[in-house]
């Protein structure tokens, strides 16, 4: 059984850190990828960009409607992700706008990466 | 990180909702700075031993209210004239304790707080001191460094902005949607000016006031995050993204200006050209330009150049085009006439130049691109000519080097060639 294991932080307070803190952070990660990358168990590793660099495709309506921002509905529960390669936030509200073509309802959060190790571990 | 950074950097990320809370409550910067800065002393005691509390902000406009008010009430005991203006609300305080924080309130508080600070009486000067000072929570000392003057002058200046807000008796009923846009505007240049007063440096300065361009991006995020639909937001806070991934590329060793044709793209901050991107990406996308935006999108051309030689100059051509009809400046138009040299060639820039030198007679910038434009037409005694006006109207050690270092080399080549 392969896990996501999502990130949670307050924002403010990651976003506040220097340079240097922030490489800090990276380093000690970057042991707990190495061990569990040594040991096959590594899937796709993901950073995004801050919530300000959100779009939200929301399929309330026909046709769906594109807002800036995370998407930030309680009633709605984070399902899974997909990881594209587009050229831009057109490309990518492309692809979200198939994916909600096939879906009754929801919302497609755009986050850019900007950091993705593609991992080891097969599903 | 230990205890003591990890607290240092919860209180700044912190201070802007603390000290805007504090202020509504208070309506005295003095009261809600001084109330912030014992809520602070109280959380480095209380959170070591207690571990954070779930909402440092809430903490910390809590305890800050408390210990103010009961400042209030001893100090009124003594003075026989209790300075009943100075509390607001008073009497929902104890109900306030166990109130959650409202998210619109929030909004409002910080946007209060940025356009305190750059209220129109002041002058440009004094309100980046204060929004460092308030908002940013800078010492007066660091302040001071980055401005290169005195403590003592600064310490004044922030004294006299401070007085000139308490006399102006700034509103504090939340502003309508028109209000609020045009103070958006102001904070936004203020934000600006900040950022500038970073990257403007050069040499030994430069690294003194990058914090200043790192602050100035701290800001806009924040402001973004509570109108995450204004693509002038997004414009700014991408325009200072992409200039500030260039900073590790700008100087040399020896603190001399590298053109952006010659700096080594990969120094480039990669994390911080992917950000702003994103943002001139979805700014673009609500088909409302404005000046930083466009600034942006040009900023976003160069930073998708990996190599100079790859940079699509009739895009920015046509930007900077844009930018002369939404903000008609002089400066503007001789930024074009970079764009243009290399789409039209040096005689049709030097033509878009020409009739700007009356307005620009004292303008370093103007004499060292007609001296460049004339180098390339190797139009030499013309050029140096320029280079002589520009190199007495530098501004910086850096400056004067870049030009003297042009009129070496045309020393050394007439040198060379007239035997």
């Amino acid at each position: 059984m392969l896990y996501a294991i999502l990130c949670y932080h307050d924002e403010d307070f990651v976003g506040s850190w220097s340079r240097e803190e922030d490489a800090a952070v990276m380093e000690k990660l970057a042991v707990v990828h190495g061990k569990l990358a040594g040991q096959g168990r590594l899937g796709p590793v993901a950073r995004l960009l801050p919530t300000t660099a959100a779009t939200t495709l929301r399929k309330d309506s026909e046709p769906p409607v594109v807002i800036d921002g995370p998407f930030a509905e309680t009633k709605e529960q984070l399902l899974g992700f997909y990881v594209v390669d587009c050229a831009d936030l057109d490309g990518a509200l492309d692809v979200a706008r198939d994916l909600a073509l096939a879906n009754p309802g929801g919302a497609y959060e755009i986050r850019p990466i900007g950091l993705f190790m593609p991992g080891a571990a097969q599903p | 990180m230990t205890d003591l950074a990890w607290i240092d950097t919860a209180l700044t990320a912190a201070r802007p909702q603390a000290v805007g809370a504090l202020l509504r409550y208070f309506r005295d910067l003095d009261t809600a700075e001084e109330a912030f800065q014992n809520a602070c002393l109280r959380a480095l005691k209380a959170w070591p031993q207690n571990g954070p509390p779930r909402d440092p902000a809430a903490w910390l406009i809590m305890v800050g209210r408390n210990v103010a008010i009961d400042d209030i009430r001893r100090s009124k005991k003594q003075q026989p004239l209790p300075d009943d203006e100075l509390i607001s609300d008073l009497d929902d305080a104890e109900a306030a304790l166990a109130e959650r924080l409202d998210g619109s309130h929030y909004r409002d508080d910080i946007l209060r707080l940025l356009f305190i600070c750059c209220h129109p009486e002041l002058p440009p000067t004094q309100q980046i001191a204060l929004a460092l000072r308030i908002v940013s929570g800078l010492t007066v000392p660091q302040i001071a460094r980055a401005f290169l003057v005195s403590d003592a002058a600064m310490e004044q200046r922030i004294t006299r902005a401070k007085a000139k807000v308490a006399r102006a008796r700034v509103p504090f009923e939340t502003p309508g949607a028109p209000a609020r846009s045009e103070r958006l505007g102001s904070v936004a240049a203020m934000i600006y000016l900040v950022f500038n007063e970073g990257y403007s440096a050069s040499g030994d300065a430069a690294g003194v006031r990058a914090p200043l361009c790192e602050e100035a991006i701290r800001l806009a995020r924040l402001l973004l995050r509570l109108f995450p639909s204004e693509p002038e937001i997004m414009g700014l806070t991408a325009l200072m993204l992409l200039q500030h991934a260039r900073a590790p590329a700008r100087f040399d060793a020896g603190g001399e200006i590298v053109l952006l044709d010659e700096q080594d793209r990969s120094l480039w901050n990669v994390a911080m050209i992917a950000e702003g991107l994103a943002l001139i990406d979805k700014a673009m996308r609500h088909r409302r330009p404005g000046a930083y935006q466009i600034q942006a999108a040009i900023a976003a051309l160069h930073a998708r150049a990996s190599r100079p030689e790859d940079t699509d100059w009739t895009q920015i051509d046509l930007l900077y085009g844009a930018l002369e009809i939404l903000q008609p400046s002089p400066v503007v138009t001789l930024n074009r006439a970079v764009a243009v040299s290399k789409v039209r060639g040096a005689d049709a820039a030097l033509a878009m130049i020409a009739p700007l030198e009356d307005r620009l007679s004292n303008y370093f910038h103007y004499f060292g691109a007609k001296g460049a434009l004339l180098l390339q037409l190797d139009r030499r005694n013309e050029a140096r000519i320029a280079f002589d006006r520009a190199i007495a109207l530098a501004r910086t050690t850096a400056e004067a080097a870049h030009i003297r270092m042009h009129l070496d080399r045309l020393k050394r080549e007439s040198e060379a060639a007239g035997t």
